[in-house]
Formats: C-alpha cells, structure tokens, sequence
C-alpha cells in the first residue's frame, strides 16, 4: 500500500471510530427512553413515571386471569419472577393473549398500585416449533425454557 | 486473487463477465426461491404458538438479513472507493443502494404485517424497529445524495462517506433486541447457540436466504451493467459494442 492509501485508511478507521463512540454515548444518555418497556422489579422499586404512560412487560401468571363485571374487562397478575404487578384492562386482547404468556401492556397506575392498561400487545419468543414437538418436550418434562421478558 | 480483483474491476471485462453470468444466477435464484418458497408454505409444518401465521417469515426475516447485508456490502465498497479511489467500487455501491432500500421496505411491511395478528400492533417505535427504519433512511439518503452530485467520481466519493458512517447503525440493529427491552423478540438464527426453530422449519428458510442472496447478485449485476454504459458512453469499449 502506499503511503497515501495507507493515511486514507487511517483517516477512514478514525471516523468510524469516532461516530461508533459518539453513537455509543448518545445511545447510552437515551437509554431510559429507548428501554421499551419497565418490568414489575421496576414498578415495585418506584422505577416507573408516576402520572405518565409507560409500558410494563412480564408474564401472565398462571390462574390469575379473571374477568369481572361485563366481560370485556381482564384483570391479571403480571410477573417478571420477582415482583408481581395487578394489571387491569377493558378492550380487545391479541390472539396470542394466554395465561403464561409473555405481554407487554401500556397505561399507567392507579392509586392502588394496580396498573390500568389502555393497550396490551403480546411478546412472543424465539422458539418456532411444530405443536407435536412441543408436546413431546412437554410429555418428556423438558419444557420450552420459559419466555423471559427481561431480556 | 489480486489479478482476479484487478480484472473485476475493469469495466469491460465486468461487463462482459456479469453478461454471461445473468442466465445462470436467474435460473439458480428460481430454483432456490420455487423450492424455499413451496417448502415453506406447504411442507413445512404450522408452529406451535403463532399456527399458520407464522409463515411471513420465510419472507421477513431473510429480506432483512439481506438488508443489512447490503449495507455492509456497500460499507466494504465506500472503504475501497475512498482509499483506493476504484471506480468498480464506486459503481456497485450506488448499485447496491435502491436494492437494500427495496429489501429494507419489504423487511418493514412483513414485519409489520406479522405484528399485527401476533402483538396486536402494525407498529411500535421499539429499538429494532425504529433501527430498521433508520436503516431504510440511509439507503435512500445515499441514493439522494449521488443524484444531487452532477459529477459521479465527485458523487461516489460523497456517498462512500455516507456508506462507511451509516454502517454503524448495522450492529445497533442486531443488538438492538439484547440490549434493550423490545417488543421484538431475541435472534432465532444468528446467535452462536443452536438456532431455536426446528430443522423443518429451519430448512426453507434457509433456501429462501440463499434465494434472496441469488437474487442480490442478479440485481446487482444488471444495474451495474446499465450504470457503466451510461457511465462509460465516450469510451471505446462502449463504441465497439454497438458497433458489432
């Protein structure tokens, strides 16, 4: 390489250099922002904006899904395996909505700690199977390795 | 490999090359997509969550794996073009461009069709997303910016620039749904552990990646050719083309 090709090539790792570090730390000072959603950890440590939308994301916990009153409204807990979090919430629920099932909800608290949901979206995994591998993994006790929100 | 490099990149001898090649990258790009295509829509069996749904991503997932491809392709390029000042180089970045931008788009409404049924949400400005969406402003920046410059060498160089800083935003994309809580979820494929989707599933997508992959070099080839005649129109090589 000659000697200029050589400065041009030096030239070209520096800016790249310095946008990925200027990227970085702009990313790293709006990182609050980008986080999609807040966990039930997140809620319960006071994490969470008061008076103000935001999302929380965990799982349905088995059993706790409840429908009071005229049916279009669902009551559940959601959990991350560390804190739980009352989730309330009028309207239509995607398909993949199931007990156990990875959510992600928006709205904001109430005064009791329950948070009061004007969206609930459903987070799938990875894991793409057909419906008999799963039942065999399910018969042989090696469940799907649980969805886990947090990640 | 250097002679091979400094063959490819001179224009007629590319011209004349990718010609001969272009049959033969359409025939095999059928036979990938019919075969990946088939096996995906009717062979492949339903998934246990998402049920037929599911099948959007024999297209959505390799359309993005090739829209970022692209951009590396093109970052590779802009590298070439301004240390080496390669005029090949500069040709197949500004190629490349509206080819990524179509990949991108078709990337994003999949995704958004999918998300849909599955989420219940065309769209949130989650980091994967919003990454990708960036991902098509920079193709179709880098197409601006070379048709704004009347003088091409001038204007490759421009968007060589364009091409290496943008790059950037290429790991943000795959790393978005790790470093961050996203609605989308984590890479099925590319992680170094085992892929998560069975083999059978595994299997069309797969030939659908090395269909689009074809496909790529198809495209390419063809508006490479068509770029350098209009580039090279005073030249002789040119002249004795359209002669015989």
């Amino acid at each position: 390489m000659t000697p200029a090709r050589k400065k041009r090539l030096l030239l070209i790792a520096l800016m790249l250099a310095g946008v990925a570090v200027g990227v970085g730390f702009a990313l790293k000072a709006l990182n609050q922002n980008i986080m999609f959603f807040f966990s039930p950890s997140d809620i319960v440590a006071g994490k969470a904006p008061a008076n103000k939308d935001f999302r929380v994301g965990g799982v349905v916990v088995e059993g706790t899904v409840k429908r009071p009153g005229d049916g279009l409204t669902v009551q559940f807990d959601l959990t991350d395996n560390a804190q739980t979090v009352t989730v309330k919430y009028t309207g239509i629920l995607p398909d993949l909505f199931r007990e156990g099932q990875g959510i992600i909800a928006n709205g904001q608290l109430d005064g009791n700690g329950d948070f009061v949901a004007n969206e609930v979206l459903a987070k799938h995994d990875e894991n793409y199977m057909p419906p008999e591998v799963m039942e065999a993994m399910k018969k042989s006790g090696k469940a799907m390795p649980s969805m886990n929100p947090s990640n | 490999m250097w002679k091979w490099f400094h063959q490819w990149g001179s224009p007629p001898h590319f011209y004349r090359r990718a010609g001969k090649w272009l049959p033969w990258l359409g025939g095999l790009f059928a036979v990938f997509f019919i075969s990946g295509l088939v096996d995906g829509l009717v062979f492949a069996p339903a998934d246990y969550q998402q049920g037929e749904s599911y099948r959007i991503i024999y297209v959505h997932v390799p359309a993005a794996w090739m829209s970022m491809f692209i951009y590396m392709v093109m970052a590779v390029c802009g590298i070439i073009v301004l240390v080496w000042r390669m005029k090949m180089a500069e040709i197949v970045l500004i190629s490349s461009a509206p080819i990524g931008a179509s990949f991108t788009f078709l990337a994003l409404v999949t995704g958004s069709l999918w998300g849909k049924p599955m989420w219940g949400t065309y769209w949130v400005w989650d980091a994967r997303l919003t990454s990708e969406l960036i991902l098509l402003f920079l193709y179709l920046g880098v197409i601006g910016l070379y048709g704004a410059i009347d003088e091409k060498r001038m204007a490759g160089r421009a968007v060589a620039i364009l091409a290496i800083v943008g790059a950037v935003n290429i790991p943000i994309i795959h790393f978005s749904v790790e470093w961050w809580n996203s609605l989308h979820q984590g890479p099925t494929v590319t992680k170094f552990d085992k892929p998560s989707i069975h083999w059978s599933m595994l299997l069309p997508l797969l030939l659908m990646a090395v269909a689009f992959q074809i496909y790529y070099v198809w495209a390419l080839f063809l508006k490479v050719r068509a770029e350098l005649l209009q580039r090279e129109r005073n030249s002789r090589w040119v002249e004795e083309l359209f002669r015989s």
